[in-house]
């Protein structure tokens, strides 16, 4: 092969490449475009996110001003979603709301996720008694009631939204734990684990490169489903008062402060439920549609 | 082939390699179950050369191709590689070696990540051994490509995209990214169909030819062994009842039970067709083997003396050994 050969293989080569790495992304986007549900799911997600943006644009009030003239008004063209017992407007509450609970959600999966996934992969890889050390442990934390612990935790940091963070994202360490586990122990004994050992690898790249790329699937499904139950436990304990203090637009403290006004004024609550329960719907149909999505086996 | 090894020293040495597997108990107070997948076997592989083991499933071939590469740590015994021993090689020390001993999995469908394209594949192996600086890595690729029968385009694409042979030559190029002595070719043409399986072998075949590499190539199946080994091992449940030169093993087999696996190839000239042997029995239990000679219990020659003492392997021939009692008077 000739130097100049080479030189003009070589360019075309990385326009082949090129050609690929669209044609990748391409698909990637097609076979999640195919999925109604996750582009239904995907589409509610990104209206919360734009929402959660633009709160400040969009709402009609500030959240917080009281106006007790304006209490306990049902839906109208003034408020949309009716006012309050404190006067304040629902729709201007639940715009600013969506930033703390897509936050809570997102940061107490993030955070349980990042130990989980440690602490799985070190358990499923290294196995024997580094497994059996970890895998009792998280028993240990499993065999709690979520609430349960999350109650305890709170207790013990005192009731504030970031300590419900922590709270939730400490359960979810051990479901994120056991889930990559599994998947870590069923990788590791494929042989292209075998292989990459064999080529001398050391633990960490076949752990990092090789072993977690390919438990992606399992870890998306649960982190979506787990921002989903992470949202409503956020709420659950906002609304026993645990989590988001008066008077913060939490969806869940909403909900709460609407209980004592059910019969009278059920839009106080309704509208905040109506909220969660669209979110986590979301959550759960996008997960579904991205994990179909990013298994390249089910590619055409 | 004979002389080649007389005065050239083995490549690897493998002294006693046992690999024995302790089963979990079932019941509490159950005694521990071991497993002797592979219990005290010796050998030599030569630079340049082709040695096959065969042997039934389960008779611990895979396991010593295995063992060799420590993927799981073998229980006793040495393995030398150029005198250095594999076995009691720090990991880090081992790492430095691994790419000197490559190996092709069986299953061309497991043995490649999903996620990972070709070019990844080759550029990863290349940077875990140090064998070139990165800027010189592309115009390797692409000659690595050219050895294996593949188009360079191909390196852009994912596994999931190949055949199982065009896998299968992935796998070749990938092990022979990191320019390796030693390549174990652990049940490499098993799972292919007929044709790409000649087409592989015939690849394999021209590889060691052009890059003078010795191969440790692991199989069941004895028309392969045939079409490319040198010598041929022959395990049973454990231990190496036969080992020598191909045409020595296939034209004047000693041990009882090579005679009877050698009957078991198809033939297609009925007037050369042999009496088959079939063989009573299925194989013992590797958690309980048969005390004496591990063949006993199917062997239609065993004698008491069969029963009590395990035969050892000894040289009958030049570069043919056999662990027979009886092997002199049975090849008469």
């Amino acid at each position: 092969m000739t130097v100049n050969t080479s030189i003009v293989e070589t360019a075309d080569l990385m326009l082949a490449r090129r050609q690929v790495r669209r044609e990748k992304r391409k698909s990637f986007y097609s076979s999640i475009g195919q999925n109604k549900a996750a582009v239904v799911g995907g589409i509610i997600i990104l209206l919360y996110i734009s929402m959660t943006l633009l709160a400040p644009v969009l709402a009609p009030y500030d959240p917080y001003t009281i106006n007790l003239q304006e209490k306990l008004q049902s839906p109208s063209f003034a408020h949309w979603m009716g006012t309050d017992d404190k006067g304040r407007d629902i729709l201007s509450r639940i715009l600013y709301g969506s930033r703390l609970s897509l936050g809570v959600g997102f940061s107490s999966v993030f955070f349980g996720a990042f130990f989980g996934i440690l602490l799985g992969l070190i358990a499923g890889y290294y196995g024997k008694w580094v497994d059996t050390i970890i895998s009792r442990s998280l028993d240990v934390m499993l065999a709690f009631p979520g609430i349960l612990l999350a109650l305890a935790i709170i207790s013990a940091l005192g009731p504030s939204l970031i300590n419900v963070t922590i709270a939730v994202g400490v359960f979810s360490i051990p479901l994120f734990a056991r889930i990559v586990r599994g998947s870590t122990m069923e990788v590791k004994q494929l042989e292209y684990i075998d292989a990459i050992r064999t080529l001398g690898a050391n633990d960490f790249i076949i752990i990092f490169r090789h072993i977690f790329p390919n438990i992606l699937s399992p870890i998306i499904v649960q982190g979506s489903m787990r921002l989903a139950t992470a949202i409503l436990s956020a709420a659950g304990l906002s609304f026993l008062g645990l989590g988001a203090q008066p008077p913060s637009p939490e969806w869940g403290a909403m909900l709460s402060s609407g209980r004592d006004f059910i019969f009278s004024a059920p839009y106080m609550a309704i509208f905040p439920g109506i909220m969660i329960s669209i979110l986590v719907l979301g959550f759960n149909l996008f997960g579904d549609g991205l994990r179909d999505a990013l298994d390249p086996r089910m590619k055409k | 082939m004979n002389s080649l090894m007389i005065d050239k020293k083995p490549l690897l040495k493998v002294t006693e390699l046992k690999q024995h597997f302790t089963l979990k108990r079932e019941v509490v107070f159950q005694a521990k179950q071991v497993v002797k997948a592979v219990d005290g076997i010796s050998f030599e592989l030569f630079p340049g050369e082709t040695l096959s083991i065969v042997g039934e499933s389960g008779c611990g071939k895979s396991t010593t191709g295995r063992s060799i590469l420590r993927l799981d740590e073998p229980t006793g015994g040495d393995v030398l590689f150029k005198d250095e021993s594999l076995t009691k090689m720090s990991k880090k020390e081992l790492r430095r070696v691994r790419g000197d001993i490559q190996v092709i999995f069986q299953d061309p469908y497991a043995s490649l990540n999903p996620r990972r394209t070709i070019r990844q594949m080759l550029d990863e192996a290349m940077a875990i051994q140090k064998v070139l600086p990165p800027n010189e890595r592309e115009a390797r690729m692409l000659e690595l490509m050219k050895h294996v029968g593949l188009r360079p385009e191909y390196l852009e694409r994912y596994p999931h995209e190949f055949s199982g042979g065009q896998r299968q030559r992935i796998g070749i190029a990938r092990a022979l990214a990191v320019n390796p002595e030693i390549i174990i070719c652990d049940e490499a043409v098993s799972a292919l169909d007929v044709s790409i399986r000649a087409q592989i072998l015939n690849l394999l075949k021209k590889l060691q030819k052009d890059l003078n590499l010795t191969f440790l190539f692991i199989s069941h199946d004895l028309s392969v062994v045939r079409h490319i080994s040198d010598r041929v091992m022959v395990m049973y449940l454990g231990k190496i009842v036969e080992i020598a030169d191909k045409s020595s093993l296939f034209n004047n087999p000693l041990h009882p039970y090579t005679k009877a696996l050698l009957s078991a190839i198809p033939v297609t000239d009925q007037t050369k067709r042999e009496d088959r042997i079939i063989l009573k029995g299925d194989v013992p239990s590797p958690l309980n083997p048969p005390v004496g000679c591990r063949f006993n219990t199917r062997c239609p020659f065993a004698t008491d003396l069969c029963r009590k003492e395990e035969p050892k392997l000894r040289e009958l021939e030049s570069n043919h050994s056999v662990a027979c009692h009886y092997a002199e008077e049975l090849s008469s």
